[in-house]
């Protein structure tokens, strides 16, 4: 008995179907299908290549290089084959390559079989022969980490190892970057069996770092949690030890207390002495990250919240242990009062605020989160003529991705084949679902709606829509807001400033004090030390900043940087580029216009036909209004192009004339009322263009570049804000202030050459007002990078567009009003917490010092600034929160 | 006065002038980030309750790469914000983070944790 290597049925030798020897060894087959599959790729079935995906390659699973056991046989995609005179070419050429002992090239799946001695001859050879002969393998390219190269001599192990893996063409390692670039045939070789070469020889990879994956997220949000339960586990034993020091330490406010522990008895003194120990116990359990913090500060020798709090709690510790061991050293006894409730509580109530801005803190960044999550974690592609589910990162340039309805599209790229609806909401916030047709561009992590479509991938890994719009994102959220760096400068000298201006009071209550004076200028310094808040004062922007960015990212809004943030929001005067921006930039057939008794259908119909056979941009649109209205065009028969006139074509045996106004009159056509509709169409911002039938004045087409539909209501909400809109184009000034009128712009800058726009971005500004552009971002890079804030009108997946200091993802004007509403509502935000941060600080300082004592008697206990303290990082953060409740406005 | 209160006093005030020298009149000379083979100029920074070293020197036109590890939980320090470079980097616990740059200008330049508590400086030559 003998098994059928296709279907592993096990048949008699002699009733088998067929019979066919592969690499010295005989195969029998049960039916003609197994026979067929086994021929088409016989290595797969004769056991020299394991079944299944990522596990082909002996060297890196077996430790044993597959030269070892003899010639070597490698599958390489041919592409360009056409005939089967391409493929005797191929094999010859392979065949004269030293080292190779058989070649086979089959047309059908294009793939050349090559056997070869490895000891002789490489795969790269193998490739070089097959460009010779003219034809194509196509390899891709992996750029990955490797960890753990220390020496040249590991770059050459890891070399060879790449290479004697099958399918690699090409791999070179760079020690200084400890870097790998290797170029496969994804056909053959896969990244698992890549990475499987690199382990063999002894090293790691390290994946290139994803920008930001879910993992990291995740991470980061259990590292988060686990803070949290820590320092809620401080504040639990720093409550109750504190409520149990904050009774002792004032025994004859209670009434039973007070007979049991008088003053200066010696039973209190021992309830003292523990709630020394335990006061100790807190500083070191529960305040210990102000008291590594304070000495790491130290170290620096700088100074910051934890060093503030670590002295306030410290000397209120040591000052109470002092009185309870050595009375005897202070001239009364009033002053031999401990403090160690201040020591406790004030260390529980400022860890409780740390938790509690840490559960503020992690919603501030869900927007990133939100984004990341976004992610699809694998893509179904085909690859050899197979569907296979693999994980994203593994997907590379090239590869043809199977979406079915209601899936995530894993990465950027252009629709090959089928049609669906996309819902883009989540990368461009455009709430409709987005038609997509063949040869339109997908972007990854968007919902595929309706049909099943096939897209090659563009993009992939960092490259990605997403990538960039998380990596800027993150960029942006680190930057900076102007107005930052004015606290920068205070909070350089703040922590400093108040430790002085706790010396100072403790100076001040000694020395002018009233009695018991020592008492009252050690609580002075204390609370002063502790009502200081320096967080506040650093967390006011960059909470409400990374709120903010974050917002605009949620809504198709990209923005660079604080800087663009805090500009956007004064703008005076916005410019508009026409082209792409208030219209779509693509002419489009608006009108016919028929006369002479001509039909509009029979019009179109033949000028579409003629135009079918132009170049001109303008004849597409005709062609396609023409197709749009359910016209099937026929074929000229001859075309002439006039240049700079228009055309002259024979069409289903009538002449037909096609052009503006200057070849009617060479042509001497009597135009009759034509004129005056086309001046109209002209006035409207349209080009018209006039059809002349067999002689016969027929009618006027107008084609032109339409508004998009949103522009108007965008650019009424600009002046409803009090921002200037001036329109700048490189069109006639008719077209221009047509298009101007339709969409309310009074300030037209016509006629401006591409290079002039930045010019007169610049005389604007002169004017003395802060001006944005608004462009595509290629043509009009100049001039938004000359402008105060420069818009870019984003296209799909373009979005990192580097001149822009706000990208729109979707390619609507409501973008800028967007941006302008979430940066003013930002600032203001920012505005908001500097403002408390400053308030809090320049008030609650000087109570602390007991300001108001001389008048009013009051003077703040060390308890109460560790709530204010704690209380007032806690508002910047869940006022930078409130932020993100923020609904954009209706537009 | 009494001279306890004199002793407090001058106490105090040495006390701050002590605070005065001891954080604002400090000149570190910083660490020149050396040129790595990679062609970066590289340096490996600490991340505990402040930057080790909080000084580097780097020259102007060349790639800097600053590998920042934080070995501590406190969330203060959690991110590093360079915003003159428009960079910033999350640190995991742990973790090496390199951050890349191109400094083109010569001058100083900071950087710092999110809430500027800590800080460090860039000088670039």
């Amino acid at each position: 008995m003998v098994k059928d290597p296709v279907c592993g049925m096990e048949i008699e030798e002699g009733k088998a179907y067929a019979r066919r020897e592969h690499g010295g060894q005989t195969f029998y087959f049960c039916s003609p299908k197994c026979e067929a599959t086994f021929a088409a790729d016989p290595p797969k079935y004769a056991g020299e290549r394991p079944r299944g995906h990522g596990q082909h390659i002996p060297s890196a699973t077996t430790g044993v290089r597959e030269g070892v056991a003899g010639p070597r046989r490698v599958e390489m995609p041919v592409f360009g084959l056409t005939c089967d005179k391409c493929v005797q070419a191929v094999e010859k050429a392979l065949r004269g390559v030293p080292g190779v002992k058989k070649a086979t090239v089959n047309l059908a799946n294009a793939r050349a079989f090559i056997d070869y001695d490895p000891a002789t001859v490489g795969v790269p050879a193998l490739e070089r022969a097959i460009r010779d002969a003219g034809y194509r393998t196509e390899g891709a390219k992996a750029r990955f980490g490797i960890e753990g190269i220390t020496c040249a001599s590991c770059v050459t192990t890891i070399e060879s190892a790449l290479r004697d893996t099958p399918g690699v063409l090409n791999a070179s390692v760079n020690v200084g970057t400890e870097e790998a670039v290797v170029e496969y045939l994804p056909s053959v070789a896969d990244f698992p069996a890549i990475k499987a070469a690199v382990g063999s020889a002894g090293y790691k990879v390290v994946e290139a770092p994803a920008p930001a994956s879910p993992d990291a997220a995740d991470k980061e949000a259990r590292a988060r949690e686990r803070e949290y339960r820590s320092l809620m586990r401080k504040w639990w034993f720093g409550a109750a030890v504190g409520v149990f020091t904050m009774i002792m330490s004032y025994p004859w406010l209670f009434p039973v207390l007070r007979d049991w522990f008088p003053r200066e008895s010696p039973q209190l003194w021992y309830i003292w002495a523990g709630m020394g120990v335990a006061a100790l116990a807190v500083l070191a359990y529960s305040g210990n990250q102000f008291f590594i913090g304070a000495c790491q500060a130290l170290k620096h020798r700088s100074a910051n919240m934890h060093t503030l709090i670590a002295l306030g709690t410290g000397v209120a510790w040591i000052y109470s242990t002092i009185a309870l061991l050595f009375p005897q050293i202070f001239p009364a006894s009033e002053f031999t009062e401990v403090y160690y409730d201040v020591t406790v509580v004030v260390t529980a109530l400022v860890v409780l605020g740390l938790a509690m801005e840490l559960r503020a803190k992690g919603r501030t960044s869900e927007a990133i989160k939100k984004l990341i999550g976004l992610q699809a974690k694998t893509a179904r592609i085909i690859r050899e003529e197979k569907e296979l589910d693999i994980p994203v990162e593994e997907v590379l340039v090239g590869d043809v991705v199977v979406v079915r309805p209601g899936e995530k599209i894993p990465v950027d790229g252009e629709l090959i084949e089928g049609s669906s609806a996309v819902d883009e909401s989540m990368v461009t916030g455009e709430s409709l679902p987005v038609e997509k047709k063949v040869g339109d561009e997908v972007i990854g992590a968007t919902i595929n709606k309706t049909g099943a479509f096939k897209f090659r991938a563009t993009k992939v890994g960092k490259d990605t829509a997403l990538a960039n719009i998380i990596r800027m994102v993150q960029d942006a959220q680190g930057s900076k807001v102007p107005v930052q760096r004015i606290v920068d400068v205070v909070s350089g000298y703040f922590t400093p400033g108040v430790a002085i201006l706790a010396i100072l009071g403790f100076m001040i209550w000694y020395t002018f004090g009233p009695e018991p004076r020592i008492a009252f200028a050690l609580i002075v310094a204390v609370t002063t030390l502790i009502i200081a808040c320096p967080c506040a004062l650093g967390m006011a922007t960059p909470m409400s900043l990374t709120t903010g960015v974050g917002l605009g990212a949620l809504n198709g809004i990209l923005i660079r940087g604080g800087d663009a943030l805090q500009t956007a929001q004064q703008l005076q005067t916005i410019i508009l580029d026409k082209t792409g921006t208030i219209t779509h930039g693509k002419p489009v057939l608006t009108d016919a216009v028929v006369t002479g008794g001509f039909r509009e259908e029979e019009v179109l119909r033949l000028a579409g036909g003629v135009e079918k056979s132009s170049e001109h941009p303008l004849a597409a649109a005709i062609v396609e209004g023409a197709k749009a209205r359910g016209h099937s065009l026929p074929d000229a028969e001859t075309f002439d192009a006039i240049p700079g006139h228009g055309i002259e074509a024979r069409i289903e045996g009538r002449t037909l004339l096609l052009g503006n106004l200057k070849l009617m009159r060479d042509r001497k056509i009597p135009l009759d009322g034509l004129e005056a509709k086309a001046t109209a169409l002209a006035d409207n911002g349209k080009t018209p263009m006039y059809v002349v039938i067999d002689g016969r004045p027929a009618g006027i087409v107008a084609v032109a570049d339409t508004l998009k539909e949103d522009s108007k209501e965008a650019i009424r909400s600009l002046k409803d804000m009090g921002v200037e809109v001036v329109m700048i184009t490189g069109d006639n000034e008719r077209t221009a202030k047509a298009i101007a009128r339709q969409v309310g712009i009074e300030r037209v800058l016509a006629e401006v050459l591409p290079q002039d726009k930045a010019f007169n971005v610049q005389k604007l500004q002169l004017e003395g007002k802060s001006v944005a552009m608004v462009g595509d971002g290629i043509n009009d890079a100049p001039a938004l990078a000359q402008a105060d804030v420069g818009f870019a009108i984003g296209t799909g997946t373009d979005v990192a567009i580097a001149a822009s200091d706000i990208t729109l993802i979707k390619g609507s004007l409501r973008g800028v009003v967007l941006a302008i509403h979430i940066s003013r509502a930002t600032m203001r935000n920012v505005y908001q917490n500097l403002f408390g941060a400053f308030i809090y600080n320049i008030f609650g300082l000087p109570i602390a010092l007991g300001v108001l004592y001389p008048f009013f008697g009051i003077l703040l206990s060390p308890l109460l600034a560790a709530l204010a303290m704690s209380f007032s990082s806690v508002t910047v953060i869940t006022n930078a929160n409130r932020l993100k409740r923020w609904k954009p406005p209706a537009i | 006065m009494t001279v306890d209160r004199i002793v407090v006093d001058v106490v105090g005030l040495a006390l701050i002038g002590f605070i005065v020298w001891f954080f604002w009149l400090k000149k570190t000379k910083g660490v020149r980030a050396p040129l790595t083979s990679a062609g970066y100029q590289e340096q490996m920074v600490l991340v505990k309750g402040g930057y080790t070293p909080d000084v580097i020197v780097v020259e102007a036109g060349k790639p800097v790469r600053l590998n920042f590890v934080r070995q501590e939980s406190a969330s203060c320090s959690e991110m590093v914000l360079l915003p003159d470079f428009n960079k910033s980097a999350k640190l995991p616990e742990g973790e090496t983070v390199p951050v890349e740059f191109l400094p083109k200008q010569p001058g100083e330049y900071e950087f710092a944790c999110q809430m500027g508590m800590l800080r460090g400086k860039l000088i670039v030559e």
